[in-house]
């Protein structure tokens, strides 16, 4: 007795999926190689940039790019070129710690909530439709306002704005498999419910946990970068791209384009970094395109 | 009928999210850094006059003493007295609500109107060079963070190419503000009858306004592609393509009619992102609508001004959805017959 | 001769290049006259009347080949030609009629379209013409279901809506393209008696695609069997069930479950061995008694379970028949202890196992001997394991072994359920169904069970896969001693394995007794109606 008249799939590797998906995709390889870019300007930024960040010069302020200075001066005769690499760092740090944050309470609590229901699942849904009630950006302004105006308190209202879609997400991903045959065979193996949650769905769940964890990391640049813009969290003198447009664009009227130009482009090249990656993980994980 | 009771059912689901709004906009503003008793008793104060100024606010009361006064307050739609304007902040609010507003409904509709057929184009060429563009178009739109780029457009338009108007308010100061009825400038200038104000208007308008549209393109236009191929791959349009339907009933009659329900879903999310966009927005064009208002606010620490919008703007946000949802219950018959 | 296509094939682009689909078929239809398309899945059959209208999925082409309509060269019609084809002169129905219907457009508005398109209505007529397309489909108070949408009615009326959309404006010939997928055994046969006389009265011809072979045999004047996309064998109905020509028609026929059939007689010929014997034993092992299942429902309780005792003794194999929502489902998950019942008892070797909550139950020492085969055997395997490690799962937490014995445990297992070892690494989207199923069978036995549930185990395969299943199932019980309750709407199935049979209608058991007693003589009329509802294809007779 044998099945072998049904072929079986072929066999084909993750890596190879990769490839496919870059090959059918090239716009997320280039996200891909931006990121590796991003990675090292965060880790070596300060070696990196050619001037101190911080070093005015009042004799050679509001300078236009030149070779001496790529990015051009800013009102106080600092290298733009320099703070705009040493911003990365703090950037991206806001973004990842909020991220992070977020990730790990809001997948507790919304697998938690999608797995046994109940009056956790009806509490805890009306504290994020609460949440989701205010436009987030004015939550977290409100948030930083209240709490103080430290970077720490950029990353806890980031993180606050942003738990709501982890929690939603994995809630829902968790209750469509709640009585998945594989969860019910898990049980019938001998595992207790949280054995089950924990092993057996949560993992199942991760694909798409992770490409809202790179459109979020994007959010989360926009999001701090916001905040400083209006005056909140981040102060001057520190290296950021939210200030730095926002110092910049005191002399856009006046045609100094490149103060609030270059700050800007950074900002913009990292949420779009991000976006596409999530783009392209989304393709990678997506059962349809599988097979 | 069962259409009405589920709409009365939704605005009762309101009420739960009503409540915690207050809550949450109280406990956020009694938080704020800085004693509002030291601020109003001026700089000659001794600790005797902070303590009356304490008092006479009500601020020397445990917390939840507080909060009743503050819901009694709203009740009778008292938000408290700006310090730095010195207007109640109701009255304040009420006057910039409609800058606001005008500016943000502007966007909104200028962004569907762009989104929904780019997104139709692409569902319609799925992966052609279509496709790609749109998708490189809308990510790069979102990517853009509102504040840069009208500074970007400031200075092209306005710098560079002298097209557009001092980036300074809803109006030049050689108009005169047209008779107030519904606080649109648009919409009051026509009822006038005034052509000139309403180009006056609509000039100053066109820069906030495409600087917030391009920010929503992106979740309108992907999720009208995204809901696009989901429909089209359906098993009705296989039928109907199978009775000899025309394409073109096909993709607007049967197609774009079911898409337009998670897209309507979608118009939730990108209020929200609108409204906090708008704040960054109004800043950088001097917009007086109450996001300015706010930023203004925040930093001279008053508290009953900041309390105030982010209250008025979770109201006017939950009433959004609202009307939302009621939308998609008149749209959709199978809602309230699931399960 | 009405339809006649002639080495047609149709190509699919894929990732890993063109795929073809279908590979130079001949195919003809007379006027007047039903071929039925039989296969299994993949053969290229729905692929192939997808092309026949030009409504290939994004991706597909027509390579090759000729396709005739009554003169009309079909393949390179242009466009707005075929769309006027489309409908009034060929029309299609399809699987699962719910999502075959717009879901937010009124059913009645939506045969007013056809009509109004091919200018068999205005605007002023389409009302009343689109009433009388559903009145033909014998549709009872057409006027009031007219407004109704699809979610509102059942799937044997929104299948009679896709009919007479599909009718609605006279075509000559009808693509019927699994019309009875999706839906309950009852009305599978409603919906093809109402399809066949249609098609009779009006003079049309057809083309069903199905499956199911039986009901090919039964509706169909002539068959086209279908494999790999090509075409294997054509001829009359009776000719190709009763002495099929080709080696995989005649294990089609072998396969497909008919009157006095052994589970033996399922496999083909030459591998066909001696059906090893069981002996249920009278000790009763398992005694089901006034299991009662209550769920809180949004418009008051609803009564899954209403009050059910069965019996199923030592070594015996009982079947659960019903229809779906008939509470057969719920009783098995309360059985296995996942689900905890309202009020009753489950005897299991004399102690009552709903004592101990479900909850519970996972570690409870008792949780070994009861065991259970998913329906879905995609769905009950974790995407992330491998098969080896979803076979181990219980092992590791049920049974006290190191690591060693256990790759021993899981290789014996393998052996044990036909599955080739070095499959054992594999992950389940790089398995096919019947081995997916075995891997399902494996775990299930791994721990060594007394009794096991089998929850629609071949559903989701193909009859040929399924008769492998079925005789792995049968050499199982009697190597191991196993009990079994076979869960399923199949009687015709259920019959093949099972020595007692109990049908469920409502949450009741309506009918209970011996597997030759309840199909030969049904002592309720909807045991009757159950058993009637099945395709009964023409007897073959045969030698061996």
């Amino acid at each position: 007795m044998s099945d072998a008249t049904a072929p079986a799939p072929a066999r084909q590797s993750t890596l190879g999926h990769i490839g496919y998906v870059l090959r059918d995709n090239p716009v997320t390889l280039v996200a891909f190689l931006m990121f590796a870019l991003l990675i090292v300007l965060a880790f070596f930024g300060p070696m990196l940039a050619p001037y101190d960040p911080l070093a005015s010069n009042a004799s050679r302020a509001l300078e236009p790019p030149s070779w001496d200075h790529w990015f051009g001066t800013d009102n106080l005769g600092r290298d733009i070129l320099s703070r705009v690499i040493v911003a990365t760092r703090l950037d991206l740090t806001i973004s990842v710690a909020a991220v992070a944050l977020s990730f790990i309470a809001g997948s507790v609590l919304g697998a938690v909530a999608g797995y046994w229901g109940g009056w956790v699942d009806a509490g805890l849904s009306r504290c994020l439709d609460t949440i989701m009630a205010f436009p987030l950006f004015v939550l977290a302004m409100g948030i930083v306002a209240a709490m103080g105006n430290t970077v720490e308190n950029i990353v806890y209202a980031t993180a606050i704005i942003n738990l709501p879609f982890y929690a939603r997400l994995v809630r829902a991903e968790v209750n469509i498999r709640r009585n998945a045959g594989f969860a019910l065979a898990a049980k019938l193996s001998g595992n207790s419910d949280a054995r089950v949650l924990a092993l057996h769905i949560f993992p199942n769940a991760l694909p798409p946990m992770m490409v809202q964890v790179s459109l979020n990391l994007g959010w989360a640049i926009l999001n701090a970068a916001g905040l400083s813009f209006i005056g909140l969290g981040v102060r001057p003198p520190t290296a950021e791209w939210g200030i730095m447009v926002a110092e910049g664009a005191n002399f856009i009227v006046s045609g100094e384009w490149w103060v609030a130009l270059f700050p800007g482009m950074a900002l913009v090249l990292a949420v779009f970094t991000f976006n596409l990656l999530g783009d392209g993980l989304r393709d990678m994980v997506d059962p349809r395109r599988r097979t | 009928m069962g259409r009405l009771r589920q709409i009365s059912k939704r605005v009762a689901q309101a009420i739960p999210v009503v409540v915690g709004v207050v809550i949450i906009s109280f406990v956020l503003t009694r938080a704020l850094p800085g004693d509002p008793a030291v601020y109003f008793a001026g700089a000659t104060a001794d600790e005797k006059s902070i303590a009356e100024v304490r008092a006479n606010l009500g601020l020397d009361k445990p917390l939840p003493t507080q909060f009743l006064y503050y819901v009694r307050d709203l009740a009778t739609g008292d938000l408290g007295r700006s310090l730095s304007t010195g207007q109640p902040v109701t009255e304040d609010l009420a006057r910039r609500l409609p800058a606001s507003l005008e500016l943000t409904l502007c966007a909104l509709l200028l962004s569907c109107l762009v989104a929904i057929p780019l997104g139709v184009l692409a569902a319609t060429r799925p992966n052609s060079w279509v496709d790609h563009l749109c998708r490189v178009l809308v990510t790069t739109g979102v990517s853009m963070p509102t504040f840069f780029t009208g500074i970007l457009l400031i200075y092209v338009f306005y710098y560079l190419l002298g097209l557009a108007p001092s980036p300074l308010g809803r109006l030049d100061f050689i108009y005169i503000d047209p008779p107030s009825v519904t606080g649109f400038f648009l919409i009051d200038s026509i009822l006038a009858g005034d052509w000139e104000t309403f180009l006056g208007a609509l000039k100053q308008l066109v820069l906030p306004a495409v600087t917030l549209a391009l920010f929503t393109l992106a979740p309108i236009a992907r999720m009208t592609r995204a809901a696009m191929l989901s429909a089209l791959s359906s098993d009705f349009i296989r039928t109907a393509r199978a009775a000899g339907l025309t394409w073109r009933t096909i993709l607007f009659g049967y197609a774009l009619r079911n898409a337009m329900l998670p897209v309507i879903t979608t118009l939730g999310m990108v209020f929200s992102f609108t409204l906090g966009a708008n704040v960054l927005v109004e800043k950088v064009f001097a917009w007086p609508g109450i996001g300015s208002y706010a930023v203004e606010a925040l930093v001279a620490s008053d508290y009953a001004a900041v309390q105030g919008f982010v209250l008025a703007m979770a109201l006017l946000f939950v009433a959004l959805n609202l009307v939302i949802d009621i939308l998609y219950t008149l749209i959709d018959p199978r809602i309230g017959f699931a399960d | 001769m009405l339809l006649s296509v002639k080495d047609l094939k149709v190509v699919f682009r894929t990732r890993r290049g063109p795929v073809e689909a279908v590979r130079g078929i001949d195919l003809h239809v007379e006027a007047g006259e039903t071929l039925g398309i039989v296969g299994e899945s993949g053969s290229g059959k729905s692929v192939t009347s997808y092309a026949l209208l030009r409504i290939l999925d994004a991706g597909g082409s027509i390579r090759a080949g000729d396709i005739v309509y009554g003169g009309i060269d079909l393949r390179h019609a242009p466009e707005r030609q075929m769309a006027d084809i489309r409908g009034r002169e060929i029309s299609m129905i399809f699987q699962n009629p719910r999502s075959a219907l717009n879901p937010i457009r009124k059913v009645g508005h939506q045969i007013e379209d056809v009509l109004r398109r091919h200018n068999r209505a205005t605007r002023g007529t389409a009302r009343a013409k689109a009433i009388e397309a559903m009145e033909a489909v014998k549709i009872r108070d057409a006027a009031k279901r007219y407004d109704a949408y699809p979610f509102e009615l059942s799937g044997g009326m929104c299948q009679r809506i896709v009919i007479a959309l599909a009718l609605a404006c006279d075509p000559r010939l009808l693509i019927a393209d699994e019309p009875t997928t999706g839906l309950d055994i009852t009305t599978q046969k409603a919906v093809m008696d109402l399809v066949s006389q249609l098609i009779r009265e009006r003079g049309m011809s057809a083309i069903v695609i199905t499956h199911d072979l039986g009901l090919a045999a039964q509706y169909c004047d002539r068959i086209a069997v279908m494999k790999d996309g090509e075409v294997v064998e054509t001829g009359r109905s009776v000719d190709v069930f009763t002495a099929p020509r080709h080696a995989y028609t005649r294990r089609l026929v072998d396969a497909t479950p008919r009157d006095g059939a052994s589970i033996r007689s399922l496999l083909p010929a030459e591998v066909r061995t001696p059906e090893l014997t069981h002996t249920p034993s009278p000790e009763p092992l398992l005694r089901v008694q006034d299991l009662v299942k209550t769920f809180e429902g949004k418009s008051g309780p609803v009564h899954a379970v209403k009050g059910v005792s069965f019996t199923v003794h030592d070594g015996e194999t009982v079947g659960l028949v019903g229809e779906s929502g008939c509470g057969k489902s719920t009783t098995s998950s309360m059985v296995v202890r996942l689900l905890d019942p309202t009020s009753g008892h489950i005897m299991f070797a004399g102690e009552d196992l709903a004592k101990t909550p479900a909850k519970a139950f996972a570690r409870d020492p008792r949780r070994a001997s009861i065991q259970m085969v998913f329906q879905d055997a995609t769905d009950s395997l974790n995407p992330r394991h491998s098969a080896e490690r979803s076979i181990e799962e219980p092992l590791r937490r049920l049974a006290k072994l190191s690591s060693r014995a256990r790759i021993d445990r899981v290789r014996e297992l393998a052996d044990l359920v036909g599955l080739p070892r070095h499959l054992l690494d594999r992950f389940p989207h790089q398995l096919s169904g019947g081995q997916k199923a075995r891997v399902g069978i494996a775990r299930a036995i791994a721990v060594n069970p007394r009794f096991l549930i089998l929850d629609e185990p071949t559903a989701a395969l193909d009859v040929s896969i399924q008769a492998v299943v079925l005789n792995l199932l049968a050499d199982l019980r009697a190597k191991l001693g196993m009990s079994y309750l076979f869960v399923s709407h199949d009687l015709h199935v259920v019959r093949l394995l099972c020595d007692r049979v109990v049908v469920m209608r409502d949450g009741e058991v309506v009918e209970a007794g011996t597997a030759e007693e309840v199909m030969e003589h049904p002592s309720h009329p909807y045991t009757a109606e159950l058993i009637a509802a099945a395709p009964r294809p023409p007897v073959r007779h045969q030698a061996a």
